[in-house]
C-alpha cells in the first residue's frame, strides 16, 4: 500500500500544485519601519490598532489581513471551503475570534511560530486532494500579547538577553486555489519534533535550529534535490543565533547552506531596531513570506523557494517546570 | 544482570544525551557573549544615581526634623512613588535596557515590578487582573521577606 | 562625602545583582534577584552586618531592596525584645508597612490611570 503522492519519508509531492492566488499582510509600526516596509499591504500606526486591549488589537490585525487576502484573490468569503488559522495566544483566541467573521469551516492550528507553514502544507493537501477549491490560511502574532504570556509584562524593567528575539506584530493570510495564476506549492515536508534539551526560553533560535535542519535535510533527501536547486532556502524565525546554528549543523553533515540560506527573523527587522537576535512569532514567517518572498517571486526575481516555518512548542508552564523546548519545522516548496 | 534489550535501550539513552551535550556545546560556542563589563557600568551608574537621589531626599527629611528611621521609611515611600510614576509613563522599562540590575535592585525596581503587571493585566478586570497580578513579583518578595523576618524575630525571642 | 558614598555603595550593590543575572543561567530572573536581595539583606542585618553599611552609605544601603530586608529584620528583632512573641511575629511587617502600603496604593493608582505602551 503506497500513497501515490508521498515521496521519501516525510514529503508529499502535489500532483496539481495548488496556486497561491491571494496574499495579504498587515503589520505594526515597528515592522513598518523595517527593511521590508514597502512589501506590506497595511502598516498600522499604533500597535493597539484602535482596540482597547492587546488581544483585541491582535485579532483586528488578523481580520484585516484575512479581508484583504480574500479581496486580492478576487473572491468573497463564501467561495472559501476552509479557513486554517492559528496564533500564539492561549487557546488560539486570535484565530478563533477572527474566524467568527469568516463563515466557512474552520480548523484551528497550533504550531507556535511554524503555524503559517503548517497551514500552507495542510491547505495545499486539502486542495490537491480534491477536498477544496479555495483554502484560506492565516496567522497572527503581537509583541505585547506574546511577551506578557510567555515572559514578562512589557513595562517590567528587564534587560533582554542578546539571544532574545522580538515578536513580530502583524498578521498574514494566503489564499490557495486549485487553479489560477501565481506561485505554486509543489512539495510539503511536514517536520517531526526535535528536542535537543535546550531549556533557555530566551533562546528560541537554539531550541528550533535542530528541527529546522532536520526538516531541510529530510526534504532534500526525499526529493533528491541539492540545496542549490532553490534560489532561496528560508527558515521562519531562527534569527541570528539559530541561523548560524543551522549552517553549523549543515556543515557538519556536508551540506552547503552558506550561499542561499536566510531567515525571516533576519529579514524582517534592521539590526538598528533594538531587536537583539531578530524577529520571531507566527507573523514573522507569515509577513515575510506573504509580503516579501511571494512578491519577489511574482516579480520573477525568485523562481524556486523552500520556506520553512519553525516553532518552539513550549508553554509558560512547561518552561517554569524546567522542561526543555521541543522544536518543529515544516517545509513548503514554492515554485513558479 | 542486564537484559540485551535493556542494554540497547541504555545505549539509545546515552547516545541521546551525548547528542544533546554536543549540540549544547555548539550553542555555547555560537551564542554571543554577555557584555558583562558594559552591563556592570550601566548597573553601577544608574543604581548609584538612584541611591544618590535617595540620599538627597533622605537628607531633606532629616533636615525637616524627621528621626533617622522615619526619614529612611519616608524616603523609601517617595522612591516608590517615583518608580511607580516612571513605570506608568513607560520610561522605566527603557531605563532598564541600559541599567539592568541598576534599575531592578533599588526600591524603585520593586515599585516597577508591582505597576508593570498591574498595568498589563488591567484588561482582565480590577480584581483578578490588576489587583491579583500586581503581586506577580512583589508577592514572592513579600512572602520570603515576611517569613525571614518572623524567623529572625523568633530566634531573637527564644535566644535573648 | 555622604553623596559619594551613597552613589558608590549603592552602585556596587547593584553591580553584584548584575553579576548574578549575567553569570548564572537564564532561569535566574529579576524576580529571583529581588527575592534574594530581600532575604539576604534580612539575614545580614540579623547578623549585625548590614547596619554598619547603612551607617557608612546611608541611602546607598537603604534604597537597594536589601535595605528593605534590613528594615524587616530590625523591626522583628526590636519588637521581639520589647513585646515578646507577638512582637517577633509582627515586628518586621510593622516596620515595613509604610513601604508596602505606598507600593500597593501607587501601584493601583498608576495602573488605573495609565495604559501600557508595549
Amino acid at each position: 500500500m503506497t500513497a501515490p503522492k508521498r515521496i521519501g519519508k516525510q514529503t508529499v509531492a502535489f500532483a496539481n500544485p495548488p496556486v497561491i492566488i491571494g496574499r495579504a499582510t498587515v503589520v505594526g509600526p515597528k515592522e513598518g519601519k523595517g527593511p521590508l516596509k514597502d512589501y506590506y499591504d497595511l502598516i498600522a500606526e499604533d500597535p493597539y490598532f484602535n482596540a482597547d486591549t492587546w488581544e483585541k488589537a491582535e485579532y483586528k490585525f488578523f481580520e484585516k489581513a484575512v479581508q484583504l487576502a480574500v479581496e486580492k484573490a478576487n473572491l468573497t468569503m463564501d467561495d472559501l471551503n476552509y479557513f486554517l488559522a492559528g496564533d500564539l495566544t492561549n487557546q488560539i483566541i486570535s484565530a478563533t475570534f477572527t474566524a467568527r467573521g469568516v463563515p466557512v469551516p474552520y480548523l484551528g492550528l497550533y504550531g507556535a511560530c511554524s503555524t503559517m507553514y503548517e497551514g500552507l502544507a495542510l491547505g495545499a493537501m486539502l486542495v490537491d486532494g480534491g477536498f477544496a477549491d479555495y483554502v484560506l490560511a492565516g496567522v497572527s502574532s503581537h509583541y505585547s500579547t506574546a511577551e506578557r504570556q510567555f515572559r514578562f509584562p512589557t513595562e517590567q524593567g528587564v534587560q533582554r538577553n542578546l539571544s532574545s528575539q522580538w515578536t513580530v506584530t502583524g498578521s498574514a493570510a494566503l489564499v490557495l486555489a486549485a487553479q489560477g495564476q501565481g506561485p505554486k506549492v509543489t512539495h510539503a515536508t511536514v517536520g517531526k519534533i526535535v528536542d535537543l534539551g535546550v531549556t533557555d526560553n530566551t533562546d528560541m533560535g537554539a531550541a528550533m535550529a535542530p528541527a529546522a535542519f532536520d526538516t531541510i535535510k529530510q526534504h532534500l533527501e526525499d526529493t533528491g534535490r541539492e540545496p542549490d536547486y532553490y534560489d532561496l532556502i528560508v527558515t521562519g524565525d531562527l534569527a541570528r543565533i539559530g541561523h548560524r546554528l543551522v549552517q553549523a549543523l549543515a556543515e557538519k553533515q556536508g551540506l552547503d547552506l552558506s550561499k542561499n540560506y536566510t531567515d525571516c527573523g533576519l529579514l524582517v527587522y534592521d539590526p538598528s531596531q533594538d531587536v537583539h537576535a531578530g524577529g520571531s512569532g507566527c507573523a514573522c514567517s507569515g509577513v515575510v513570506t506573504a509580503g516579501f518572498l511571494l512578491q519577489e517571486m511574482e516579480a520573477g526575481r525568485y523562481q524556486r523557494i523552500l520556506g520553512l516555518g519553525t516553532g518552539a512548542l513550549h508553554s509558560p508552564i512547561s518552561s517554569q517546570q524546567g522542561e526543555s523546548v521541543p522544536g518543529i519545522a515544516h517545509a513548503v516548496a514554492i515554485e513558479l | 544482570m542486564i537484559e540485551p534489550n535493556e542494554l540497547e535501550h541504555q545505549i539509545a539513552i546515552e547516545r541521546k544525551l551525548y547528542e544533546q551535550k554536543e549540540y549544547q556545546d555548539l550553542v555555547k560556542k555560537i551564542k554571543p557573549k554577555v557584555p558583562v563589563l558594559r552591563n556592570i557600568i550601566g548597573a553601577f551608574l544608574v543604581g548609584g544615581t538612584i541611591c544618590l537621589i535617595g540620599q538627597i531626599i533622605l537628607d531633606g527629611f532629616i533636615a525637616w526634623g524627621l528621626t533617622a528611621r522615619a526619614a529612611i521609611g519616608s524616603t523609601a515611600a517617595v522612591m516608590i512613588f517615583l518608580g511607580s510614576l516612571a513605570t506608568g509613563l513607560g520610561i522605566y522599562d527603557n531605563l532598564a535596557k541600559f541599567a539592568g540590575a541598576g534599575s531592578i535592585v533599588p526600591i524603585t525596581g520593586f515599585a516597577n515590578s508591582i505597576v508593570a503587571p498591574a498595568l498589563e493585566f488591567k484588561s482582565e478586570g480590577y480584581v483578578f487582573g490588576l489587583s491579583s497580578k500586581m503581586f506577580l513579583v512583589a508577592g514572592p518578595v513579600l512572602t520570603f521577606g515576611f517569613i525571614v523576618s518572623v524567623i529572625i524575630g523568633l530566634i531573637y525571642y527564644l535566644i535573648p | 562625602m555622604t553623596y559619594i558614598l551613597a552613589f558608590v555603595v549603592g552602585g556596587l550593590i547593584c553591580v553584584i545583582g548584575q553579576l548574578i543575572i549575567d553569570l548564572t543561567p537564564a532561569k535566574i530572573t529579576a524576580a529571583h534577584v529581588l527575592v534574594g536581595y530581600v532575604t539576604g539583606g534580612a539575614v545580614l542585618s540579623a547578623l549585625g552586618l548590614y547596619q554598619p553599611l547603612v551607617d557608612l552609605a546611608g541611602a546607598g544601603a537603604t534604597i537597594p531592596v536589601s535595605g528593605f530586608g534590613h528594615s524587616l529584620a530590625q523591626g522583628a528583632i526590636e519588637a521581639a525584645r520589647t513585646r515578646g512573641l507577638m512582637g517577633a511575629l509582627s515586628g518586621g511587617i510593622e516596620a515595613t508597612a509604610l513601604g508596602v502600603a505606598t507600593a500597593v496604593v501607587f501601584g493601583y493608582v498608576f495602573a488605573v490611570v495609565f495604559r501600557p505602551t508595549g
